[in-house]
C-alpha cells in the first residue's frame, strides 16, 4: 500500500519540470477555488495524490495561473474575461501544452470551449474524467483504504459538468468501482439542480425569494437519506456543506468530491 | 357558382393578410444582429427531424408529450383532408380525391376521424389541466390575461373545428346512406357513424349540417391561421426553422464577442492591427434590436409552455426571474418595436427599451447560468443567451453592476482570482 502523507506529496510546476528538461503528460489546471479555498485545497491536493499514485507525469502553473475569466465572462464582463483567457493562452502556448486537467467544471468548460476562439486549442478533461479513464484502464481501482461499502451516496451533478458538456456518467463511474449504493437525486443528470452558485452568484448576495437554492437543492439532496453527498465542483462544494451545516448534518452527512472519495477509498 | 367565388375570395384574403402578418414577422427578426447558422447543414437536419419533427424534448414530461402527440399528429395529417376541401371549395367537387383513391380514401376518412378524435381528447384535456386542474406551470407573474386568453382561444378554436369536421363527416355519411345523389358512400366513417344516428332524417336538414359545418371548418381553419402570427400558437411553424437554426455547441460554451476580442488584442499587442468586426455599436443587448435574429426567432418560436420556468432554481425559490417572461419580454417589445417602425419609420425611437421597461435588473441578476431552461425548452429556445446580453450591456455599457460582483471583478483584475488573494500565495496548498 502507498501511504503518501502531504510530506511526500511532491507538485512539480511547469517551470521546474521545463528547466529541467521533462515534459508533463499533462497539466493540473487548479483553478482559483482549489488554490485558496481552505476546503477545496484539500480536493487539489488529493486530485495530486491520485496523479501521483498512479504515476502520472504532471505539473502545475503555480504562480503562473491566473483566473480563466469564467465568472468575469458569466457576469457580463466580456473585456475582463478575454483579457484573462489571452494571458493565460500565452502561458498555456508557451509552455506547449497539449493537455489539461481540471479541477473545477468552470475551469473545464471556460478552456475547453471559449479558449479555443481565441487561440487557444487544448485537450481537456475534469478530473472526474481523468478518474473514470484510470478507471477503465485499471491503473485506479477501490482498494487499500476506507470501505464505502453498502454507503449511501447521492451524486450532484455541477451544471458545467452535465448540462454544460454532457459529462453524466464519468463521475458515477468513480462512484460505481466504490461497491457503495449510489441514489440519484429526483432531479439528476440532465434534469439536475444547480447548487446556486453558478453565473457568477458564488460572489454575490441571493436576489430576494423564498428560499436559497441551495437549501432547496440539499432538501433534495437530504431526502434521499445519504451517508455522502458527492459533489465535483469547489463551487457546489461550498453550497451543498452550507446546505448541510443549515440543518447541523455535518455529523451525519459529510460531503465529498469525487476525488476525495477516490484518494480515500485508495488510502491515499 | 356564387359559393365558389364567395370561396374563393375568402382564400384570398386569408392568404394574402396571412402572408403580411408573416412578413412582418420576419422582417421583425431580420431587425437582430447577425450571427452565422449557415453552417453544418445535416447536422441541423438532424436537430429539426429530431427534436421538431421527432419531439424527443417533449417526452420528459410524458402526461404532455402524449396529449401533445395527439394534436400535433392530428394537425399535420388532418391537413391532407384540407387540401381536399380547398380543392372542393373551388371547383364546386365533393370529396375530389374520392376517385383516384378508391379504397384507399375511406381508410384515410378512417386515419382522418380517429385522428380528430384524439385531437379532441388532446386538447380537452389541455384545457382542463389549464383552467380546472390548473397545474402550477401555466401560472406566474408573465401569465396576465391575454397569454390566459390566448391559450383558451386556441383550444376553444381547435375543439370546435374537430366538432364541426366530425359532424360534417356524420351528415355526409347519413346522406350516403339515403342514397342522395352528389353524396356518393366512401366508406365506413369509424368515429362520426357514431354521431349520425344523432342527427335529423330530413334530407333537408342533413344538406344543411353538412353545408354549415363544411364551410364552418373551412373557414375557421383560415381565421385560425390568421390568429396564428398574433399568438404563442406560431410556434406550429416556427418550430421547423428554429430548432434548425439551434445551437450546436456545447450548452456551456458562451459566444466570445470579437468587438472586445479587437480591443484585447490591441490593449496587448501595440502593433496588433485590428480586423474590421460588423457589428452595431453597442456591447450587449439594451433593445430587442442588439440581440441576434436568432434570439429573435426564439421568442416568437416560444408557446409558453413554461418548462423552462418550472425547472428555472431561480425562479422555484421564489425570486422573480422567469425564463418565458424574458422570452415572452422579448416578443412583446419587438412587436412594438415593429409597429413603431411601421407607423414611423425606422430611426423612430419611443425612449423604452427591453432592458428596464420589459426586464428588470433583479430578474437578469438572478440567473445561475445552468441551463436548465435551454435543456426543459422542447424546440431550443435559449432564455440564457438574452440574460448574457443584458447583462454585457449592463457591464460593459453602464458599469451598473451589483457591487459584490465589481469586487469579484477588481480581484480577478489585480489579483488574478476572484477572490482577495495575494497571487504569489497561488501554491501555498502545496507547501502547507
Amino acid at each position: 500500500m502507498n501511504q503518501l502523507t502531504v510530506e511526500t506529496l511532491h507538485v512539480p510546476t511547469m517551470a521546474e519540470m521545463i528547466a529541467s528538461g521533462e515534459e508533463p503528460e499533462i497539466l493540473f489546471w487548479v483553478g482559483c477555488a482549489g488554490s485558496f479555498d481552505e476546503r477545496a485545497q484539500k480536493i487539489t491536493r488529493d486530485i495530486c495524490k491520485i496523479l501521483q499514485h498512479v504515476g502520472i507525469k504532471y505539473a502545475v502553473l503555480g504562480t503562473e495561473e491566473t483566473c480563466t475569466g469564467d465568472p468575469a465572462k458569466r457576469a457580463g464582463n466580456e473585456f475582463l474575461f478575454q483579457m484573462q483567457a489571452m494571458t493565460n493562452i500565452q502561458v498555456l502556448n508557451g509552455y506547449q501544452v497539449k493537455r489539461i486537467v481540471t479541477a473545477c467544471p468552470h475551469c473545464f468548460n471556460t478552456i475547453k470551449n471559449e479558449y479555443p476562439g481565441l487561440g487557444g486549442n487544448y485537450e481537456v478533461i475534469h478530473h472526474s474524467q481523468l478518474i473514470q479513464q484510470l478507471i477503465d484502464e485499471g491503473r485506479l481501482k477501490a482498494e487499500g483504504g476506507e470501505s464505502f461499502k453498502g454507503k449511501k451516496i447521492t451524486f450532484h451533478d455541477p451544471c458545467y459538468l452535465g448540462r454544460g458538456n454532457g459529462v453524466y456518467e464519468a463521475p458515477r463511474k468513480a462512484l460505481e468501482i466504490l461497491d457503495a449504493a449510489l441514489v440519484e437525486m429526483k432531479r439528476c443528470k440532465t434534469n439536475g439542480l444547480c447548487c446556486g452558485a453558478g453565473g457568477a452568484q458564488m460572489f454575490k448576495e441571493p436576489e430576494k425569494g423564498a428560499k436559497d437554492i441551495n437549501i432547496e437543492r440539499i432538501d433534495e439532496a437530504l431526502a434521499t437519506e445519504p451517508n455522502i453527498v458527492a459533489a465535483a465542483c469547489p463551487f457546489c462544494m461550498t453550497m451543498l456543506s452550507d446546505g448541510v451545516k443549515n440543518y447541523n448534518k455535518e455529523q451525519d452527512v459529510r460531503v465529498l468530491d469525487i476525488a476525495e472519495i477516490t484518494a480515500r477509498a485508495n488510502g491515499l | 357558382m356564387i359559393g365558389q367565388l364567395i370561396f374563393l375570395s375568402i382564400v384570398i384574403v386569408a392568404v394574402v393578410f396571412f402572408s403580411k402578418n408573416v412578413r412582418k414577422i420576419g422582417r421583425n427578426i431580420k431587425l437582430g444582429r447577425s450571427i452565422d447558422r449557415s453552417d453544418h447543414f445535416s447536422d441541423r437536419l438532424a436537430v429539426l427531424l429530431k427534436v421538431a419533427f421527432g419531439q424527443t424534448k417533449m417526452v420528459k414530461r410524458p402526461v404532455a408529450a402524449i396529449l401533445h402527440l395527439f394534436v400535433y399528429v392530428g394537425f399535420v395529417v388532418i391537413n391532407l383532408e384540407v387540401l381536399e376541401i380547398v380543392i372542393d371549395g373551388l371547383f364546386g367537387t365533393h370529396r375530389i380525391f374520392f376517385e383516384p383513391l378508391g379504397r384507399f380514401y375511406g381508410f384515410l376518412i378512417g386515419v382522418f376521424e380517429v385522428l380528430a378524435l384524439l385531437v379532441l381528447v388532446g386538447v380537452i384535456l389541455f384545457y382542463a389541466r389549464r383552467n380546472w386542474i390548473r397545474l402550477r406551470r401555466f401560472k406566474g407573474v408573465e401569465m396576465t390575461q391575454w397569454p390566459l386568453t390566448d391559450a383558451n382561444t386556441i383550444l376553444i378554436a381547435e375543439t370546435m373545428l374537430m366538432i364541426a369536421f366530425l359532424i360534417m363527416n356524420a351528415a355526409d355519411y347519413r346522406l350516403q346512406q339515403l342514397g342522395v345523389s352528389h353524396y356518393t358512400s366512401v366508406g365506413t366513417f369509424p368515429i362520426s357513424g357514431f354521431v349520425a344516428p344523432l342527427l335529423p332524417d330530413s334530407e333537408f336538414m342533413l344538406v344543411a349540417i353538412e353545408r354549415f359545418c363544411w364551410w364552418f371548418h373551412i373557414v375557421g381553419i383560415f381565421a385560425f391561421l390568421n390568429y396564428l402570427p398574433y399568438s404563442k400558437h406560431f410556434h406550429i411553424l416556427m418550430a421547423f426553422p428554429n430548432t434548425y437554426y439551434s445551437n450546436l455547441q456545447p450548452k456551456g460554451a458562451f459566444t466570445n464577442m470579437a468587438s472586445v476580442t479587437n480591443e484585447v488584442k490591441a490593449m496587448l499587442d501595440p502593433s496588433y492591427v485590428p480586423e474590421p468586426v460588423v457589428q452595431g455599436s453597442r456591447f450587449g443587448a439594451k433593445d430587442v434590436a442588439d440581440l441576434t435574429w436568432k434570439n429573435l426567432m426564439d421568442a416568437y418560436t416560444c408557446t409558453e409552455c413554461g418548462r423552462c420556468t418550472s425547472s428555472c432554481p431561480a425562479n422555484i425559490t421564489g425570486k422573480l426571474l422567469s425564463p418565458r417572461k424574458i422570452m415572452m419580454d422579448t416578443r412583446d417589445r419587438l412587436t412594438e418595436v415593429g409597429n413603431l417602425i411601421d407607423q414611423h419609420g425606422k430611426d423612430y425611437s419611443d425612449g423604452k427599451s427591453l432592458l428596464d421597461s420589459y426586464i428588470s435588473r433583479e430578474e437578469i441578476w438572478a440567473c445561475t447560468s445552468c441551463n436548465a431552461c435551454t435543456e426543459a425548452c422542447p424546440i431550443n429556445i435559449d432564455p440564457l443567451a438574452i440574460i448574457m446580453e443584458l447583462r454585457r450591456f449592463a457591464v460593459m455599457e453602464e458599469a451598473n453592476v451589483p457591487t459584490s460582483l465589481n469586487s469579484m471583478f477588481g480581484n480577478i483584475e489585480n489579483n488574478g482570482a476572484p477572490w482577495k488573494y495575494s497571487p504569489a500565495d497561488r501554491l501555498n496548498w502545496a507547501k502547507s
